[in-house]
């Protein structure tokens, strides 16, 4: 986040520099695509402070009085403060925030749907601040024979009205040149609405009792005044309030219950009782009402049974982009990484050579290729999955298909308690949970998000295959015994139950114990189809792709290293390692390559090692011993490195990928000290299920601190999961063993 | 009769919104106040949610938060 495009300066009165506007208005009224469109590639993204609600900010230039800075605030249907997404906007439209206030708001409204976008309008004007009106979607008012009359509104209003089309252009330059007018000579206007004389007593009695941040004119205090006793109810919104005015609007209500008063109707319904008199002026009601071609299209897409085979379509399209179309991409991404790494370990080779640093240079070139560069190859491999993902929910989205599948998914996911809005999130996950994770800022609700993406990690994601599959490969029969029935693809399938099972179920238990529901349930709207906006997407892609690089990428780059050091240190040279195996000593022969035959010692003698001994009377119940204990370590960088790091410490190389002959013959020889296999049919499952549940994803770690806001949440979803997967383990071979298949 | 019970394409107004404080006020908030019009438009595939047109915009409301609606006998 750079601050030079940004409403940042010094809390004064007076700002130097350039001035500042803030975009606000409906969900689904364009204001994203408005603010790309005046703002042209500035853009920058951040967060508001403590949240995880993004803070778009860019710079629009005006020919007349030069840059001026764009603030984005998140899509709202009123300023009345119950989520975190609604407090945000109307404290950084009245620099409530510790940053100065905007110095003109241009209010984002939805000419088809004008009443509900007038509703914020009037809340906009009761702060009397600058105040410019955007009529965005003119086009699709037109088209309904719904075209508002703009002098009308404007004269009523009081404020300037400019029409426009975002996505086309049309009336930017109109646009900019009211805002350019009321920045230059700033006009307020009292709210064209009048209060009755009841709700200004209740008002005057809670102006005295605002916290200082909240003064100004007489107007603002009682809009601010209004919004309090809009906004606090017994719920703990707001609960962050000075208790004095909490306590004084929680008592003015209590006083209007008693006396047959209905505050909320009474805001809320003189605002609308405004629109509603003044309306058949702005828009000549008597033409027929609303989209009728988007109506038409959801006769189909809304249909029982051709809407769900075309839902089944587009999610199936979306999950085969993810596991499979994105693999040549990642797998490039890779090939690149060893090419970059095979260049850098021959340099480290060359200077070893010819001038050794006393041992130095083969640590640091190993740091260099397999932590550093190994860092980065994983940071870059996940930019192609969430480049897809973005790039279809911003096309679904733009469409206004996403809002459809959240409806056509509600009821199924309430069975876990989960909102509709989860449901790609979740499909995602069974591809990756990195950019699955970073979907959930789809859903509106934070609570909802924090409870997806604590489940997302269980969903069966792509890098646990090769496990099953080496597991499944090695140690299951081919059919099940005394029966024609094919095992392997049934236990495969299994997983996959088992994965989504308890994804759900881990959701529906968390919903009602940690993260009880809050009390407003989200209103989805059906906003009328239109054709995806190109710039918009390509925006929303880079946006996301750009943060991952920026926040979770770091924080996997040194949890890389970290590893990379559990996995190396403490080094012995092949020569010490021989030294203390007398039977590594009796297999030397001439031509033994004395590395690969010290490697398994090497990694017992590491840290990581240390940690598969430390943690072996804790894994034993489960069937593992210290050897998958290293495979444990090192899955934690990326599951499938588990296969690689089991081929080294059984000695085949980690040159072995899941269908390696050798290395399940050589599991299949592995004996337990008492002298029966350490791999069974039972082992494999316990390992399966240990795999399918537990957090091994530093990349899942990184981005779910990025997204939930911090370590506290992310450290509580990492500690639930391994309980939980331990729990499962243990259940599995224990059970298994205690009904006689061990 | 309450908004749940409104059949496909048929149009009622609105007499009262009960339910819990916020979601209530959301709904009043997005302009159904009594006496407004309001036409359901549809249900997902397998029952619920609904959507209703109102003001000229498309909404979904579960079942039980439709049935917080009160509706004027026609």
């Amino acid at each position: 986040m750079s601050d030079a495009a940004d409403c940042h300066a010094p809390p004064t009165a007076k700002r130097e520099g350039a001035p500042c506007i803030a975009l606000i208005g409906n969900p689904n009224a364009g204001k994203s695509t408005l603010f790309n469109a005046i703002t042209g590639g500035s853009a920058q993204v951040g967060n508001y402070v403590g949240t995880t609600v993004d803070r778009q900010s860019g710079v629009m230039r005006l020919s007349d009085i030069g840059p001026v800075n764009v603030l984005d605030i998140p899509g709202i249907w009123s300023f009345a403060a119950r989520s975190p997404e609604e407090r945000i906007a109307i404290e950084a439209a009245l620099g409530l925030d510790g940053r100065p206030a905007p110095d003109l708001l241009v209010l984002v409204t939805d000419a088809p749907r004008l009443q509900r976008s007038l509703y914020l309008v009037l809340q906009a004007l009761e702060l009397e601040v600058p105040v410019v009106v955007a009529l965005n979607l003119v086009d699709e008012a037109r088209d309904q024979g719904r075209l508002p009359d703009i002098n009308n509104l404007s004269e009523a209003l009081g404020v300037p009205v400019v029409a426009t089309v975002a996505r086309t252009g049309e009336g930017l330059d109109a646009l900019k040149a009211a805002i350019s007018q009321q920045l230059q000579h700033p006009r307020t206007v009292p709210p064209p609405h009048r209060w009755s004389e009841a709700l200004l007593a209740d008002a005057a009695e809670l102006i005295p009792l605002l916290p200082s941040r909240f003064s100004g004119p007489a107007a603002r205090q009682r809009a601010l005044a209004l919004w309090l006793l809009l906004s606090i109810d017994d719920a703990a919104a707001l609960s962050d309030q000075p208790d004095l005015p909490r306590d004084a609007a929680l008592r003015i209500r209590e006083r209007a219950t008693t006396a047959g008063r209905d505050l909320v109707a009474e805001i809320v319904g003189q605002r609308y009782a405004w629109i509603d008199a003044r309306f058949s002026s702005f828009v000549n009601t008597a033409d027929r009402e609303g989209a009728a071609l988007s109506d038409r299209i959801d006769r189909v897409l809304l249909h029982p049974v051709s809407g769900s085979i075309v839902f089944l379509l587009v999610m199936a399209l979306v999950f085969q982009a993810l596991f499979s179309w994105s693999a040549p991409a990642v797998d490039a991404v890779g090939a690149g990484t060893s090419t970059l790494q095979g260049w850098v370990q021959q340099g480290a080779d060359w200077v070893e050579l010819r001038a050794p640093l006393g041992g130095a240079t083969p640590i640091f070139g190993d740091l260099l290729v397999n932590g550093i560069l190994g860092g980065v190859g994983s940071v870059v491999e996940f930019v192609p999955q969430i480049a897809l993902l973005f790039l279809f929910i911003a096309i679904l989205e733009d469409s206004g298909y996403l809002a459809r599948a959240a409806h056509l998914m509600d009821r199924l996911l309430r069975i876990a308690g989960l909102p509709g809005k989860a449901f790609v999130p979740l499909l995602s996950g069974f591809a990756c949970a990195v950019p699955a994770i970073a979907a959930t800022r789809t859903m509106p609700r934070f609570r909802d998000r924090l409870v997806t993406m604590a489940v997302i990690p269980l969903t069966s994601c792509s890098a646990r295959l090769p496990v099953y599959a080496l597991m499944i490969g090695a140690l299951f029969p081919e059919f099940l015994p005394n029966t024609a029935v094919p095992a392997r693809p049934l236990a495969l399938f299994g997983m996959y139950a088992f994965s989504t099972v308890v994804t759900l179920v881990a959701a529906l238990i968390l919903g009602k114990t940690v993260m009880p529901d809050v009390a407003t349930p989200d209103v989805i709207e059906l906003p009328p189809y239109r054709l995806p906006h190109l710039r918009t997407v390509v925006w929303a892609v880079w946006a996301r792709v750009a943060d991952f690089l920026r926040e979770a990428g770091r924080v996997i780059l040194v949890a890389t290293v970290v590893l990379w050091a559990l996995l190396s240190f403490p080094r012995y040279s092949p020569e010490e390692l021989l030294a203390q195996s007398p039977e590594l000593q009796a297999q030397v022969t001439a031509e033994t390559d004395l590395e690969a035959l010290t490697r398994p010692l090497a990694i017992e003698k590491s840290y990581a090692g240390w940690i598969g001994h430390t943690i072996e009377p804790v894994i034993e119940p489960l069937g593992f011993d210290w050897q998958i204990g290293i495979g444990l370590v090192g899955a934690f960088a990326a599951r499938e490195v588990f296969v690689a790091t089991m081929g080294v410490v059984y000695g085949v190389g980690d040159d072995v990928d899941e269908n390696s002959l050798t290395l399940r013959e050589k599991m299949l020889q592995e004996k337990r000290v008492d002298g029966t296999p350490r791999y069974t049919v039972l082992t494999a499952l316990s390992l399966m299920v240990f795999f399918a549940v537990a957090f091994q994803c530093l990349s899942t770690l990184a981005v779910l601190k990025r997204e939930s806001g911090g370590w506290k949440w992310a450290g509580f979803v990492v500690g639930y999961i391994t309980v939980l997967a331990w729990v499962l383990s243990f259940v599995v071979f224990q059970g298994g063993r205690w009904l006689g298949w061990g | 009769m309450t908004l749940d019970a409104l059949p496909l394409d048929a149009s009622a107004m609105i007499r009262s919104v009960r339910g819990d404080g916020p979601f209530r006020r959301r709904l009043l908030e997005l302009g159904l106040l009594p006496g407004t019009a309001i036409s359901r438009t549809g249900q997902a595939p397998l029952g619920d949610p609904l959507s209703f047109r109102v003001r000229g915009a498309v909404l979904c409301l579960r079942r039980s938060e439709a049935a917080c609606i009160e509706l004027d006998q026609p």
